[in-house]
């Protein structure tokens, strides 16, 4: 199938020398949830930015929609709808009033009907007639989901969307994506809380200093790099580390009760097995243990500094 | 062509006008009114005629000229600015525009809400002067061509502004002295040798000049010239648009 974004030796150049993207390859797939990952700086907003329109790319080629975005920039940029990181909208504008303009400035015939069920869906129908200098900035911020929604686009981009929201508008918005992936919207998503994208994404991109560095699966990223944390609960005290297990990646914490054996989840069933073993052939009982998935916040800060 | 998109733009840009009708109509209207009180009734009752022409008659084509450069310039220059200084300029650029669509929605909008302007002030100088206009279909197609293209120029100023400052800087500094000096209160037959060349370098001698023969039939300059001034001028307003567009200067990095 053909991917919904299709990026291919993006470079981009600003004015003043600075690249902010070296040489980027990308492919998004229909209806998938795509998080882009990335510390500041890293040329998230920019590269977004390329594919909406908004930054004129220096050197590649890129497809929206099957549609290349310089060339026939109508019709790709008809099919994406994008919400900003910036919280900017316009005051005095009423929030019925500034949908519909977004929906008639991307060509789209009025349509009173959708954009209610979009006022309706993010809880904005009460507020439809309010000026949106009026909104709190979580509803400010449901504006622009709903600016960018008006105009019916199959590929969403919600760079970094639920910054500064509390945590139940963040939920309804996950719940929301979910919803929209489930009508076939592909939705590309940069964000800086990395639970957001463990949550939500099906594949996660992560770029560095204008390098994609790696697209992966999550659940595939998960297992691949995550790690795991195996915490033995000792019945008595050990002074020092016994010789059997100082070759495994194996501590001893500073009380002396508790081994904490760290491992590749992929490995997890011969390490452990061993080191049970080798602590019962020591002599050496626990009383209880826990194991601890390494996050993908871990994950990513591994990865970012590396 | 994206025509729902064009609307979007100019009726956002017209909404904005009923927004602050005390700003965009009501103080022009009310300024201008006070120039016919003070030059037309007060003072201009102890000037003799020119041209066989009541001096509060004459500088009705002036005085409507200043608002109508004023608002034009002021109108397309807020019109681009404020997107641009409230972040939701990302919005029209990410939008499935043309560059002459976009010109189209904020240069229209700017131009309409001049040419009704221009309009309500000539309705207004009826209740303080008496006048007749001569050739009705040349002072409309004046009005709209100065309105378009001073639009044009307060798009371009917009799009260079940088601040609040900047927009103010070109109409106050620049456009006001222009008008002033360009024969709205004056035949520039009436100015020396040597000023009388000197205005022929000011481009807003042909607007006035091209406007007051629509209405009275007399001009500083012949209209044909005036009609081929202003041409030029909105020829090269649309050379900067366009060199805008293509290079993005200030919108796109």
């Amino acid at each position: 199938m053909q991917p919904d974004i299709s990026v291919k030796h993006l470079s981009k150049v600003y004015g003043d020398g600075f690249q902010a993207l070296k040489d980027i390859n990308l492919e998004i797939n229909r209806g998938e949830i795509f998080a882009l990952l990335g510390p500041n700086g890293a040329g998230k907003t920019t590269l977004i930015s390329i594919i909406c329109g908004i930054v004129n790319l220096s050197q590649g080629e890129v497809k929206a929609a099957g549609h290349d975005i310089v060339r026939e920039y109508r019709k790709a940029r008809q099919s994406i709808g994008l919400v900003p990181q910036e919280l900017n909208t316009d005051s005095f504008e009423t929030v019925w009033d500034a949908v519909s303009f977004s929906r008639g400035l991307f060509g789209k015939a009025p349509k009173p009907e959708h954009i209610e069920k979009v006022l309706k869906d993010l809880s904005l129908w009460d507020k439809r007639n309010n000026r949106i200098m009026s909104l709190s900035g979580g509803m400010k911020r449901r504006v622009m989901i709903a600016k960018a929604l008006s105009h019916e686009p199959q590929i969403l981009f919600l760079d970094e969307p639920t910054a500064g929201v509390d945590v139940e508008l963040r939920r309804d918005m996950w719940k929301m994506v979910r919803k929209l992936r489930e009508n076939g919207v592909t939705i590309i998503l940069t964000t800086h809380y990395i639970e957001e994208a463990e949550e939500m994404a099906d594949r996660i991109g992560v770029i560095r200093h204008g390098e994609i560095i790696l697209v992966e699966e999550k659940d595939r990223l998960m297992s691949k790099l995550g790690k795991k944390e195996l915490r033995l609960q000792l019945q008595s005290r050990l002074d020092k580390m016994p010789g059997e297990l100082t070759l495994e990646p194996i501590e001893l914490s500073d009380d002396g009760y508790e081994l904490i054996y760290t491992f590749d989840s992929q490995q997890e069933q011969a390490g452990v097995a061993r080191l049970l073993r080798t602590l019962g052939d020591l002599g050496i009982e626990y009383r209880d243990l826990q194991t601890r998935e390494s996050s993908l916040e871990e994950i990513f800060v591994g990865l970012v500094h590396e | 062509m994206n025509l729902y998109g064009v609307r979007a733009i100019y009726n956002f840009e017209m909404a904005r006008m009923k927004r602050t009708v005390m700003q965009s109509v009501l103080s022009p209207v009310i300024s201008t009114c006070l120039y016919f009180v003070v030059f037309g009734s007060a003072i201009g009752s102890r000037m003799g005629d020119i041209d066989n022409i009541s001096y509060g008659a004459y500088i009705i084509p002036g005085l409507v000229m200043l608002s109508l450069l004023m608002q034009s310039i002021s109108n397309a220059s807020f019109g681009i600015y404020m997107p641009k200084f409230s972040g939701t300029i990302y919005e029209v650029l990410s939008a499935p525009v043309s560059y002459v669509e976009v010109v189209l929605g904020y240069v229209g909008a700017a131009a309409t809400k001049s040419v009704i302007l221009g309009l309500i002030i000539l309705a207004t100088a009826r209740l303080f002067v008496d006048y007749d206009v001569l050739h009705p279909f040349w002072m409309i197609s004046f009005l709209i061509l100065t309105s378009v293209t001073f639009s044009l120029f307060g798009f371009i100023i917009g799009i260079w502004a940088d601040g609040f400052e900047k927009l103010q800087i070109v109409p106050m500094m620049i456009v006001t002295p222009l008008v002033f000096l360009g024969g709205t209160f004056y035949s520039i037959d009436m100015l020396p040798p040597i000023w009388q060349t000197i205005s022929l370098f000011n481009p807003v001698v042909y607007l006035i000049s091209g406007f007051r023969w629509a209405f009275f039939g007399v001009s500083d300059v012949h209209v044909g010239i005036s009609v081929g001034m202003t041409l030029v001028f909105l020829s090269a307003c649309m050379l900067a648009v366009w060199y805008i567009f293509k290079t993005g200067y200030r919108l796109r990095s």
